[in-house]
């Protein structure tokens, strides 16, 4: 396999993203309409209040919760997320005793329709590499101190499958409603870096 | 392939640190052009979506192209080497264009006849239907084999020639080490493979448990 050499050093990335963009737009290759809509797309409907909804619901609703489970692509999609990087979505519970987190190694594969695009923490070498090697001390760094009773399983991405982390509900959060609940989950606890935090 | 891309159990990354809570998708405007230039060039590049080629250009960039400008970076030279290897650009083009708009004036590379490769796949997406039974079982003990694929594969180097327990059959899916090289989606049955760490990483590990997506041609039994 042949590896390519590097851009020139002295131009920017910046610069050479203009560049590139001007090189196919002037030859009609790409349209710059449909460009813009890409982004604004991942800017603004594509994030990770799509996946703190299907948690919210999954805290609530015990049905919701099992077909959750059970078919985490088809559960989604009943709240009408879906699309590319989540063709194939599995949902694994976060309890007192099991700790699940996701990680892709070989890229950065995420899935995209619940949680928009990876952070910058998720696509860090530094995540890419340990995270399979030393989970509890990675999450440690992050902030994320589990018992050492908490058995922990790292998922890696490897293929198309994509996963989603339903976190455990906190404690003191019982009188609150599916539209309360959804300002709680965060990004970090759905990837399992992170618990849910009581208001 | 072997390479900078396959970073799992890598030394020498450094600390993490608590994530941010307010990070903007895109940090810098170019990062948002970025993600949605290397997503259209893929198309242009090979005439349909092909995310395994896409990957494949990735991790054939070197350490410097794959790590110094982040991940948006890197998707921008993945682009540049699919447009260029489908002679959509010439090697050069990108370069001389940016030298022209930072005010140089210096000659562009006429535009090349284009080689696309011959490429069509046979629905949306990677999942796919396999007439045969899956080989392995829910339960059933199996090797990750040591193998080592001069082109695209999504075996891990650190899973390679150890042992873990098929946890689940997953749907079945275009194969990514022929699928990236336009030689046919050869869909086939993903196992999530079930691993202990200390398998993995010597006694000595944290103690917890690892999975991952494995084609079923990246297994074996054990005898």
């Amino acid at each position: 396999m042949t590896t390519t050499g590097g851009p020139d050093e002295t131009l920017s990335v910046a610069l050479r993203t203009e560049a590139l963009e001007q090189l196919l737009t002037e030859r009609g290759l790409i349209d710059p309409k449909v460009m813009n809509g890409i982004i604004t797309e991942y800017e603004t409907n594509v994030g990770p209040l799509n996946g703190a909804k299907v948690v919210a619901k999954a805290w609530t609703d015990p049905d919701y919760r099992q077909r959750l489970l059970d078919d985490g692509t088809a559960a989604i999609k009943e709240l009408g997320f879906s699309g590319a990087q989540g063709e194939h979505i599995v949902v694994v519970e976060n309890t007192a005793t099991t700790h699940n987190v996701v990680v892709c190694t070989l890229c950065s594969c995420y899935p995209w329709p619940v949680l928009g695009l990876p952070p910058s923490w998720y696509k860090d070498p530094a995540y890419r590499s340990r995270i399979v090697k030393e989970p509890r001390t990675v999450l440690s760094e992050m902030g994320l101190d589990l018992a050492d009773d908490v058995q922990i399983t790292v998922r890696d991405s490897t293929s198309e499958v994509r996963w989603l982390v339903l976190p455990e509900r906190p404690a003191g959060t019982e009188h609150l409603t599916e539209e309360e609940l959804v300002p709680l989950v965060s990004r970090d606890a759905m990837v399992g870096v992170a618990k849910v935090g009581a208001p | 392939m072997d390479g900078i891309a396959d970073m799992g159990g890598t030394p020498g990354w450094g600390p993490m640190h608590p994530p941010r809570r307010d990070e903007p998708v895109f940090e810098e405007p170019w990062q948002g052009r970025a993600f949605a230039l290397a997503i259209l060039s893929s198309r242009v590049a090979f005439g349909g979506v092909n995310l395994d080629a896409f990957r494949h250009a990735l991790e054939r960039l070197d350490r410097a192209a794959y790590l110094d400008d982040g991940y948006f970076g890197r998707w921008i030279n993945g682009a540049e080497l699919m447009l260029t290897e489908s002679a959509i650009l010439a090697p050069s083009a990108i370069d001389a264009r940016a030298r022209n708009l930072r005010g140089e004036d210096v000659e562009e590379p006429p535009i090349p006849e284009p080689a696309r490769p011959d490429y069509m796949r046979t629905a949306e997406g990677s999942l796919r239907t396999v007439d045969s039974a899956p080989a392995f079982t829910v339960g059933k003990p199996v090797r990750a084999k040591d193998m080592s694929p001069p082109g695209h594969t999504r075996l891990p180097g650190y899973v390679r020639g150890h042992t873990g327990v098929v946890e689940r059959i997953q749907p079945a899916a275009v194969l990514p080490d022929t699928n990236a090289h336009f030689q046919g989606e050869n869909p086939q049955h993903v196992y999530t493979v079930r691993f202990d760490s200390r398998e993995v990483w010597g006694s000595d590990s944290e103690p917890f448990a690892l999975t991952a997506e494995l084609y079923e041609s990246y297994l074996e039994t054990i005898s």
